[in-house]
């Protein structure tokens, strides 16, 4: 049996990815929402889900002490950071006049806005499905290269180590969609809305041994 | 641009059932939202989008049970619009699954709501719907108004201003629906829906008169919309979305297949 904790440190959906989750796992698996520390500590995998503004993330993390609790979790067990849980794993975003994040990964998380142009056609948010093209990784196994997900975000992740991109998405420009490292697989795009595709991903994680 | 346009099947639902004529051959039960929205998921719908034309406020949680059992079953976007009124039944429907909330009335009677909802709950879950009729005269510059009420009330609000001011606000989409079409089977008021596109920035949901799959096609190649939304060519599989599908891409449209 093994327990998998759902940080929750924004208004978001988290339900939803708790049904993805419940829907795929074992019977006994002990799936829960972490609101505290012991919660994240006590999981042998963590699913960092994120909604909302960079700042408000950032705070609710601090102010609910879980900051330490999931950079730990980040660097000893297998470790999914969905959305905004992917732009908080980031050393910084611009969004909302700056606001410094976790830093797991080196680089920042910039807006789309100013590389927009009116009539361009491209419209922010950038709301849809659009293609991830792999780099490998465990987490992509029986998932097609070029594969839609479900994305909805006005800001995206700007990695500085090319290393660490595991996902790359062209919308107004090719950005880093996925990015990972050791046993950390962190996406802007939603699996848990992303029909059969990001069901095979979640269920790639519920297995994975956080080995690359 | 590698994103994909999306087709989103609409379902009226009243009390937790969904109404007005679904026939599908192959469903037990043609009021059941989780089987139908099951069945348009497995079609390849992009998104699924819900309005509670629920009279009474009493059942209302019907709705909220309703979308908490869909969205334990259909891993796509869910959109949920009709009567929300405060931020506290947005965050009902939100706890309950849904991914989006369309606000239409609200909007209008008070537009600071629309602030207040995306301040709380971010812009990507704030869908405004405005019901559009053209008020000018044939020969003269085009003027579409929103109209309330179901389409029965003039606010003599111009839609485009209005759309740009709930873009402001903090709209993250446009549901727009044409009065003058909608139910005709005429296809989408397409200089409408193009004068729309090109006056926000973000994502436009054309709505409102769809009867053949050309119309869909119209409504992106001419109408410039990211979405087309359509009811009855779906409830009454004239057509599946897979095939909807199928001739937009034939028409150089990139979808989701």
């Amino acid at each position: 049996m093994q327990t998998v904790a759902i940080v929750d440190f924004s208004f978001g959906n988290l339900r939803s990815v708790h049904n993805a989750l419940r829907s795929l796992a074992e019977p006994k698996t002990d799936i829960r929402i972490a609101t505290e520390p012991a919660d994240i500590e006590q999981a042998d995998r963590i699913v960092f889900p994120g909604q909302g503004a960079a700042r408000h993330c950032m705070l609710a993390l601090r102010e609910k002490s879980l900051a330490d609790a999931v950079l730990d979790a980040a660097q000893s067990r297998p470790f999914l950071g969905i959305c905004m849980g992917m732009q908080v794993l980031m050393e910084y975003s611009e969004e909302n006049d700056g606001v410094d994040c976790l830093g797991l990964f080196s680089g920042k998380v910039q807006a789309f806005a100013p590389h927009v142009e009116r009539g361009s056609g491209f419209k922010i948010p950038h709301m849809g499905w659009s293609r991830i093209e792999q780099t490998p990784h465990p987490l992509w196994e029986n998932i097609p290269d070029q594969s839609r997900f479900y994305f909805v975000h006005s800001y995206y992740t700007a990695p500085r180590d090319e290393e660490a991109i595991a996902g790359r998405t062209d919308y107004v420009l090719p950005f880093a969609s996925v990015i990972a490292k050791d046993q950390v697989f962190a996406m802007q795009s939603h699996p848990e809305k992303s029909g059969e595709h990001g069901l095979t991903l979640l269920r790639n994680f519920l297995n994975w041994d956080g080995q690359c | 641009m590698g994103l994909a346009k999306r087709i989103i099947p609409c379902l009226d639902v009243d009390g937790g059932r969904v109404v007005k004529g679904v026939k599908f051959v192959d469903i037990r039960d043609a009021g059941d939202p989780v089987e139908i929205a099951r069945r348009y998921d497995q079609e390849g719908a992009d998104e699924i989008t819900f309005l509670d034309i629920t009279a009474s406020h009493h059942d209302r949680d019907t709705t909220v049970h309703m979308v908490e059992a869909v969205a334990e079953q259909v891993f796509i976007p869910l959109t949920v619009g009709g009567g929300i009124r405060t931020v506290e039944n947005i965050r009902t429907l939100l706890c309950a699954g849904a991914d989006k909330v369309g606000i239409n009335t609200a909007a209008v009677t008070n537009p600071e709501f629309v602030r207040e909802a995306s301040d709380t709950v971010g812009n990507q879950c704030i869908v405004v719907a405005i019901d559009a009729k053209r008020v000018s005269a044939p020969d003269a510059p085009s003027r579409w108004d929103i109209f309330t009420h179901g389409g029965r009330k003039d606010t003599g609000i111009d839609a485009l201003e209005w759309a740009q001011k709930m873009e402001a606000y903090g709209a993250g989409e446009i549901l727009l629906t044409s009065m003058d079409r909608d139910g005709t089977r005429e296809g989408f008021d397409l200089e409408l829906t193009r004068a729309m596109s090109d006056a926000v920035g973000i994502p436009v949901i054309a709505s409102g008169g769809v009867g053949n799959l050309q119309h869909l096609v119209d409504g992106v190649t001419e109408g410039g919309a990211d979405a087309v939304l359509a009811a009855s060519i779906f409830h009454f599989q004239e057509y599946t979305i897979g095939e909807a599908k199928q001739y937009m891409q034939q028409n150089g449209i990139e979808v989701r297949l």
